[in-house]
């Protein structure tokens, strides 16, 4: 399963993503960017928005 | 002195109750949070960044009328440059020019600015507690009746006769209030900024806007000086449709333009997104008020939100002061929020949404078009929401754009 990551080397923590997420995924958590895999559905409207590449579509590791 | 351990986990000067409760020391928070101490009632704000004011997410410009509505004169100490008009760049390179021969905007130093409005709301007797975060809302019998804040590790209970929620595009307790403030990815633009030194302008007093889909779909580039060789340099493009990200668009141009940026030195860097659309018909429920960038109150057309969201800030707090010395806050008396500000200020941005989403579906050839037929004054007009119509005559000079004619009707 496909699943939105964050890559905090890159993120400039704007929170531009929290709120284009239709699923309510997102958070910005102590200045940090963190998403709930349970509520993202892979729309990629995040990675779409994301001013400077920090947000992609990965292969969600099995924990 | 006080004896005993003191408890550095709890806010300092927290009390458990407040009148209002102001989620974000925003322009818009701390607006709203000065015209409400200032009738007398108790205001907490609460900020989750450790400064007020940084990192910025802004290319702060601001006209001199907004900053004389707040009661300053633009001669303060946040003001870094003083603004008498703007050039403005058809894609195909063209170039237009306006001087208003005085003042009529600031671009100010947000980190300065933002602080100036903390400091007057706090002088009036409200109450600021930053790196505390609000969690969620607290509920009485269905009413909004306070929040949870977090600071470090521990979290408090605050109630409040009403919440205000002015957390910013990132905001989720409107969310959680029952006010779907979620952005649609075609209503948002995607901000990239760098803040620059020793660069080379032909003028500081004027704003640079360059227009074109090749540079920055469904947006624009523009440079704003904060001083003789001190900018911010930006881009705002549309999250649909564009290839590429903001940060590349925006560093090809830069490297396109050595004649500008040959020199030039980057001071900081700033993301943000930049809402342009999706206004808000109900912006109240029981005992909740949500302002500013978090209600989508940005001009659609040049991303300003510094003006829209004081002023909602402003009449949030006559109707909520009003409410509260009546004993109701509920969705009903504060809906009155929502039809002075439709009046004074909803009503103009949607006129302005619609002519974004005209401009949004221009091809370059035809924004040189209408570099040929507009003049500048039109364009201001346009951005202010006034004039529409000759417009629309213009555009259905060209047999494909009768169609975008009609969305401003």
């Amino acid at each position: 399963m496909m699943v939105a990551k964050n890559i905090p080397s890159v993120c400039l923590s704007c929170g531009g993503c929290v709120g284009v997420c239709p699923q309510d995924a997102i958070s910005l958590k102590d200045m940090k960017i963190v998403i709930d895999k349970e509520k993202c559905n892979n729309c990629g409207a995040c990675v779409r928005f994301c001013p400077v590449g920090a947000m992609k579509l990965d292969e969600e590791r099995g924990d | 002195m006080k004896s005993g351990v003191i408890d550095i986990t709890r806010p300092v000067n927290l009390k458990d109750e407040y009148d209002v409760v102001i989620i974000g020391a925003g322009p818009a928070g701390s607006r709203c949070a000065r015209l409400i101490a200032e009738e007398g009632f108790s205001v907490a704000v609460f900020e989750k960044r450790a400064e007020i004011g940084a990192p910025k997410r802004c290319a702060e410009g601001i006209g001199v009328k907004a900053l004389q509505r707040m009661g300053y004169t633009g001669n303060e100490r946040f003001v870094a440059q003083h603004i008498d008009g703007f050039y403005l760049y058809a894609p195909n390179g063209k170039e237009f020019m306006v001087e208003y021969g005085s003042s009529q905007g600031c671009v100010v130093e947000r980190k300065v600015f933002d602080k100036f409005l903390a400091y007057d709301a706090a002088k009036a007797g409200a109450s600021f507690f930053t790196r505390t975060e609000v969690v969620d809302v607290l509920r009485d019998d269905g009413k909004i009746s306070g929040v949870v804040i977090r600071y470090g590790e521990e979290e408090f209970e605050v109630k409040a006769k009403v919440v205000v929620s002015a957390e910013g595009i990132e905001g989720k307790i409107a969310r959680k209030a029952g006010i779907d403030t979620t952005n649609k990815l075609i209503n948002v633009d995607s901000g990239y900024q760098y803040e620059m030194a020793n660069l080379t302008m032909k003028d500081p007093k004027k704003l640079y806007f360059y227009l074109g889909n090749e540079i920055a779909p469904r947006g624009y580039i523009w440079i704003f000086p904060k001083g003789e060789y001190v900018a911010n340099v930006g881009i705002g493009i549309g999250g649909v449709g564009a290839t590429k990200k903001a940060k590349e668009y925006l560093d090809a141009w830069i490297e396109n333009h050595p004649e500008i940026f040959g020199e030039a030195s980057i001071i900081e860097e700033n993301a943000g997104g930049i809402p342009v659309g999706g206004l808000l018909e109900d912006m109240v429920r029981d005992g909740f008020v949500v302002i500013g960038d978090a209600a989508h109150t940005v001009n659609p057309i040049h991303g300003g939100g510094m003006d829209e969201g004081t002023k909602a800030g402003e009449m949030a707090a006559r109707v909520i002061c009003e409410c509260l010395e009546q004993g109701d806050v509920s969705h009903n008396a504060l809906a009155k929020f929502n039809k002075l500000w439709w009046k004074e200020r909803g009503e103009k941005l949607k006129r302005v949404e619609k002519l974004r989403q005209v401009i949004e579906k221009l091809r370059d050839d035809d924004l040189n078009f209408l570099a040929e037929e507009l003049d500048v004054q039109d364009v201001i007009d346009f951005a202010g929401g006034k004039n529409l119509t000759k417009l629309a005559k213009i555009l259905i000079k060209r047999p494909k754009l009768i169609k975008l004619a009609t969305i401003l009707r």
